[in-house]
Formats: structure tokens, sequence, C-alpha cells
């Protein structure tokens, strides 16, 4: 139960996003995500809510830095 | 490979353990608490190919199995009053409680129970039922805890008089310093959960480094993100150089959540807690606020938690806190399995004795 996935959003009305990962679909609310998110933008989605937005960036810096730890270019 | 799907790179996990076997000298146990981190372990495979210095303990992070057999009893209470219709999460269905009896069977003996995905259905479920009361059943960590909150408060703003909610909410934090504070547990490490922390930050488990000097990693659940943590606690515990790292930062902002941590805390006040197997913790749980008190199915149903003795055999508690593997339990694989749970270690997928169960290797 404490699962929680990424998923795309593919629409967002008020408060409340239509989200989809790997042909489900699912309704979130909005209510408790700190940064309002944009259709495309991958969410943490947890319980009928979405929790936090996906840093794409942040995440090519991220295997970046592994990467750099092992002495690796792999990308 | 998009920025994502890199961290399940099998080159890179190569290579990553590769480096784990050459720089894990000496012997580490690290703890992952929570129930994601254990599936993920299991379910990649990442467990039979970690070097035998570093060993797996799968810790209090399920919050089904930590739900204490009192707080079972509370809700089948609750569950037997002809006025109300309990909403749950779907994993608390077979949790047992007091004489082997859980929530299916009192819903086969009639109790109105309703299994939802989202808080929110619960609100949807009490606005269809206006001549019931809904009472949703609140269990989970600090991932959790803010989609109740924010549930509870809308239904304030809806003025829906017919819900309720039954706080058993749990806090990571405490319980890590109780597990630390016990001298029998053995523990090197912490993986620190990645969606709780994407909502309470960093800060909450630095006393990890700087009390008992243990070395931990907020981390995600692909395994390049698990060997990379592990990786990165090795090299910590070589230098002895203790910190607590976030290497999940594409999820986890320093500091958290604040607009998830300021309706958890408009909405709920900590409380002492009781978990399964470790008893009463200070400060560990989630109680309604008193200016919710309204919502409170404890209060306004006036039930309360009573003492009930541990499942009898079941050695649960000692799994959750990393005494034992699961597979040391008499009634493993023998009388519990998760066709038939005795213990909540087995029932939820990510209780550890389910994980264990379903992807042991040498079995």
């Amino acid at each position: 139960m404490c699962l929680a996935v990424p998923m795309e959003i593919i629409a967002i009305a008020d408060n409340v996003a239509d989200v989809e990962i790997g042909g489900v679909k699912r309704q979130v609310r909005l209510d408790i995500i700190d940064e309002a998110p944009a259709v495309g933008d991958y969410v943490i989605v947890h319980a009928g809510f979405a929790l936090r937005r996906l840093d794409r960036e942040d995440a090519l810096e991220t295997i970046k830095l592994f990467q750099d730890g092992l002495n690796l270019e792999l990308l | 490979m998009s920025s994502f799907e890199a961290f399940k790179d099998p080159a890179l996990c190569r290579r990553l353990l590769e480096q784990l076997r050459e720089e894990a000298a000496t012997p580490i146990r690290f703890m992952e608490v929570c129930g994601t981190h254990t599936v993920a372990i299991f379910q990649s495979g990442l467990r039979s190919l970690l070097p035998d210095t570093i060993v797996h303990l799968t810790g209090p992070g399920c919050p089904v199995c930590v739900t204490h057999e009192s707080e079972v009893a509370a809700f089948l209470e609750l569950a037997a009053r002809d006025d109300v219709i309990v909403a749950t999460f779907g994993d608390l269905m077979r949790v047992p409680g007091p004489k082997g009896r859980n929530l299916k069977t009192a819903s086969a003996e009639g109790a109105a129970v309703e299994v939802v995905y989202s808080p929110f259905d619960a609100l949807a479920l009490a606005k269809d039922n206006p001549d019931r009361t809904v009472v949703f059943l609140g269990i989970g960590f600090e991932t959790t805890a803010p989609t109740v909150a924010a549930t509870i408060r809308l239904a304030r703003e809806q003025g829906l008089g017919n819900f309720l909610v039954m706080s058993f909410h749990k806090l990571v934090p405490p319980a890590l310093r109780a597990l630390l504070a016990d001298p029998e547990a053995r523990i090197d490490a912490f993986l620190l959960p990645g969606h709780v922390s994407a909502v309470i930050g960093a800060a909450p488990y630095q006393f990890l480094a700087d009390e008992y000097r243990i070395p931990s990693v907020i981390t995600g659940f692909e395994p390049v993100d698990i060997l990379q943590a592990l990786l990165h606690i090795v090299r910590m515990r070589r230098d002895d150089a203790p910190a607590v790292v976030n290497e999940y930062t594409r999820v986890v902002p320093q500091n958290g959540n604040p607009k998830a941590l300021a309706v958890m805390s408009e909405v709920f006040v900590p409380v002492d807690a009781l978990w399964r197997g470790i008893g009463v913790l200070p400060q560990s749980g989630l109680a309604l606020s008193e200016a919710y008190a309204a919502f409170d199915a404890f209060k306004v149903l006036r039930i309360d938690l009573k003492d009930h003795p541990p499942l009898p055999g079941c050695r649960c508690g000692e799994v959750l806190k990393g005494k034992i593997p699961p597979d040391r339990c008499p009634l493993f694989a023998k009388a519990c399995t998760p066709a038939n749970p005795v213990g909540p270690c087995m029932v939820s997928t990510e209780g550890g004795c389910a994980a264990y169960y379903k992807y042991r290797v040498d079995a």
C-alpha cells in the first residue's frame, strides 16, 4: 500500500489531473503537490494524490554523478 | 535511453556490483525501512547478487505489518457497528487481529467494509451514503498521512458530517531511533525510504549520523539507485564518515514537501503510538488535532485501544527489528504462507515474510 509510482500527466483541470503509465489511466488530486506540474511532467502518485514532480534534469545529473564515482562513461 | 530509464541500466548495475564486491571488505548489515524497497531488492534479484559481506535486513517499513494487534481489534470493533461503513486500503483486509479475526471475516459476517484506492474515494462513499457514517482507516507513514490530511480538510470544507477517520498513522524517524536504541539489534546502516523522504526531507534523519554514527542514504527504487546507495554506505563506513546522504534528488528536496507538511500539521498532532512487535514508541504516531476532533472516529464513536496479547507463535516483531530472518520463524512456509498468513508480515505483499517467501532462491 505504500507503493508510489511515477505517472505522466496527460490533462489538468482545477485540482485534478489525468495521469497515465503503460496504458493505465487514473485521476489524481493535486492538493498536496508543492510545485504545480504541467502536462507531460511525470509525478509520483500515491493513494490517489500526486506527491512530487520528477525532475528530468536532476535525473540526468544524478546518473552522471554515479558514473563519475565509477570513472565511467556509459551514456 | 531516457533520463529515468538510465536507473535500470544493466551495464551500470554490473559495474556498480563489481565495485561493491571490490570495496565491501568488512561485513555490513544494512536495513531498509520501506515496503517498496523490500520488494525492489527481492524482485530485481539484487539480494542474490550482493556480496556475502553485505547483509540485507528488512525493517518495519510496511505500514500494514506494524499495525498493532490492539489497533486491529479497534477497527474490528468499529466494523461490528451497524451504523458505519468502514473504508480501507485493500492491504488491511486480511491483517490478523485477536483470535485470527480480520476485516475479511468481519465482512463475511455482514460488516460493511469497502476497499478504496484513495482516501478521497472514501469521501465519495460518504456522499453516496448520507444515512451512514463512513470511517476511513488511516494507516501509513509520512507518504500517506498528507493524502489523508488533505481529504479530512476537504471533508470540512464541504461540510460533510458523516465522514470520520480512525488514524493509525506512524512516523519513520522515531522507529529508526527505537531500533538503534535496542542493544540487541545489529544495524550498521540504513537505506532511507524515498517517498517518505519526499514529504519530510533529510533533516529528520540527522540524528542517525550525529548520535549513532550510522551512515544512511535516501534513495529511489531502481536497481541503480539501490546499488549506488550501498556503495556510498560502504565508503562512508570505510572512511568512518557517517552522514545522511540524499541520492534521490530527482524526487526528494532537502526540505521535503512544505505543502504536504503543512496540511499534515494542520490536521494531525504527534502522539505516542503502538507498533506491532516493538510496543509503544513516544511521539511516533499521528492523531487528529483538536481543530479536527469532529472527524476523529476514536472520539466521536468513543472507541478506545484495549490491550491485546501478540499472536501466539508469530515472530513478526523480531523480523521487523531485523533480529531474525523470516525463515527462522518456526511458522514460516509451514503454518504461515501468503495464502494462509498467520502474521502481518506474510499478509502484505510488501511484508518481509511475504517477499522472502515469494522470491527466496534457496527454496
